[in-house]
């Protein structure tokens, strides 16, 4: 109730600024110094030739840009790894977050537990599941083991480059689907049963309410988890670092792993910066879609 | 058509539904529990596997549980690696981002929320727009940085970068919500009662945010916990290692890994984890939906 504000509201409100700006002062100072700063930095260090090693700093103007999209041999290929492993990601983290949501969301007993099982890797670090999956995606053991007891001659998952790919997408979707499934389940749970119900006497069968029901209700939440998938897959760091180390022969060095590779084993820090540069660039424009795709949806809600 | 047929018909219609809500229901099952293999049994083949002798980790058929139980695997983790100190380290630099983070994030939501100053919904807006960039953009400057200021080797910017970038941006963040929808009312009467600002968000607002604090303490202590990038590119000594480097460290002269050693080590960097989740399941999950849309 904010209509007339009475005289301790507003004594109060004075004294208050100086409180305001304190308490965000830690906050404030810290984002500033080292998130704000580092990031115009980047920007900077991008028109700059350095070598971490050597210590070198040159003004090259937009040079790193040219380079990049010229003569670097390796960023088209790197741009088109990190295309296919988020168009290879983002669907498969999808529909599976959408099959488990409405599979976990049926009345029938012992889906907690089955939630907590999903969920169970979405908490584990990164570290720890890849040395896993790396132990088991080995060509003479782990899966391959198994397979063999069945009489299938499995591939050597991380170390032939088309199934690489396929590899490390498949473990990322393990990893963090069960945020997804999550976020999905809220909303399922908000769809009223009515919709449903109605349905059901109308003779629709499960396929079709699902179809025709359940899906179109939940499409905005469906459009931003998708818009989300994919910033987060643009982040897909530690897991390459450590299944793949980028290979074989390049078929995963995304551009997350390319800008570590060029910045700390190459240390050409200069064109690593103008690297992260666009990755900042791709994060950025996904998430201004994000955002105002979210304050329709909000303005639509209420 | 008489009394009695239809009491037949309506039976078996009704024993039709039942046995099709039976089958339904074991169809769901059936998925689920073939879906959940690629996500339970990993966590199965790291925990039998490091009790496994060397010969036996890699035998033909593959065995899915241990033949004879070994803890060689965990007594060389402790010999190869400082591991002791190396847990040490994630857990007191784990906690010291989660007491920072709760708290100067808490104490910024409260401002964003409660406070009225000039330029406040301007600050906010600049914080939350750091919130999905990725930290991979900022690590080349940030590691000029700390070398020049000598601080290469140092745990320091591990606490500092998490509790003002992406966790501490979230905790921000999610403070401010859950202090919106808070009511004002008895924060007005601290005020009429002569308590100050500070005195009504530590010993009014804090109190009634626990649900909140709690979520941002889990989501927080997991962040520090499992992150990689920044130490691997700041820290060299292994003495000083977090966990995640230190798992990677059980290798091989030629750089291949140690089975054994690095299974017996993940094992053990992720029973806190996963001690904190078997108790507290509901919280752990609640912090994350709590979180909002996320990664």
């Amino acid at each position: 109730m904010a209509a007339v504000p009475s005289r301790a509201q507003f004594s109060l409100a004075r004294r208050d600024s100086l409180f305001g700006y304190l308490f965000v002062a830690p906050q404030t100072i810290g984002f500033l110094l080292l998130v704000l700063g580092p990031l115009l930095a980047v920007f900077v260090f991008s028109t700059q030739d350095r070598n971490l090693l050597s210590g070198t700093v040159e003004q090259v103007g937009l040079q790193n840009y040219r380079f990049m999209l010229e003569d670097d041999p390796f960023f088209p290929t790197v741009v088109r790894n990190t295309v296919i492993f988020s168009a290879g990601l983002v669907p498969m983290n999808i529909i599976l977050a959408l099959t488990l949501a409405l599979l976990l969301t049926q009345p029938l007993p012992g889906m907690v537990i089955f939630r907590a099982l999903f969920f169970a890797p979405v908490i584990t670090s990164t570290v720890a599941w890849a040395v896993v999956w790396r132990f088991m995606l080995q060509g003479d053991a782990g899966i391959n083991a198994f397979l063999a007891v069945i009489g299938i001659d499995g591939p050597n998952w991380l170390r032939q480059p088309n199934w690489a790919m396929f590899s490390v997408i498949f473990t990322q979707v393990i990893k963090n689907v069960g945020l997804n499934t999550l976020i999905f389940m809220a909303a399922l749970q908000n769809i009223p049963q009515d919709f449903n119900d109605a349905a059901g006497v109308d003779g629709a069968n499960l396929f079709q309410r699902i179809r025709h029901i359940t899906l179109p209700l939940l499409s905005p939440t469906i459009f931003l988890v998708l818009l989300l998938t994919l910033i987060g897959s643009l982040k897909v760091f530690d897991l390459i670092m450590l299944l793949t180390g980028g290979g074989p022969a390049n078929s995963t060095n995304v551009l997350v792993y390319y800008i570590y590779f060029r910045a700390f084993r190459v240390f050409e820090t200069g064109y690593a910066s103008a690297l992260a540069v666009v990755l900042f660039g791709a994060a950025f424009v996904i998430t201004v879609g994000q955002w105002m795709l979210r304050r329709r949806l909000a303005y639509n809600e209420r | 058509m008489n009394a009695r047929a239809l009491t037949t018909a309506r039976a078996a219609s009704r024993q039709r539904r039942f046995a099709s809500k039976q089958t339904r229901a074991i169809a769901v099952y059936a998925v689920l529990l073939v879906l959940c293999v690629p996500f339970v049994f990993p966590f199965w083949w790291m925990i039998t596997s490091s009790f496994k002798s060397f010969s036996e980790i890699f035998a033909y058929p593959p065995t899915l549980l241990p033949t004879t139980f070994n803890l060689d695997n965990y007594r060389q983790v402790f010999e190869l690696q400082p591991f002791v100190r190396q847990y040490w380290n994630s857990l007191y630099i784990a906690t010291l981002v989660t007491l920072g983070t709760v708290f100067s994030g808490s104490l910024a939501g409260y401002a964003f929320a409660r406070i009225r100053f000039a330029g406040s919904t301007l600050i906010f807006l600049l914080l939350l727009s750091a919130i999905m960039m990725p930290s991979e953009v900022t690590i080349i400057p940030l590691f000029h940085y700390i070398q020049d200021l000598g601080l290469a080797n140092s745990h320091l910017p591990l606490v500092l970068l998490p509790m003002f970038a992406g966790p501490g941006i979230t905790a921000t963040f999610m403070t401010r919500q859950y202090f919106l929808g808070l009511p004002e009312e008895l924060e007005d009467a601290a005020y009429l009662d002569g308590l100050s600002r500070w005195g009504i968000f530590w010993r009014i607002a804090l109190p009634l945010a626990r649900p909140v604090l709690v979520a941002v303490a889990i989501l927080t202590f997991l962040a520090s916990w499992n992150l990689f990038l920044e130490p691997l590119v700041l820290i060299t000594d292994p003495n000083k290692f977090t966990l995640p480097l230190a798992l990677r460290g059980y290798t091989d002269p030629y750089g291949q890994p140690l089975w054994g050693e690095q299974l017996a080590a993940t094992t053990m960097s992720i029973i806190p984890v996963l001690a904190l989740y078997v108790v507290a399941q509901r919280h752990v999950v609640e912090s994350f939906a709590f979180s909002g849309l996320k990664g």
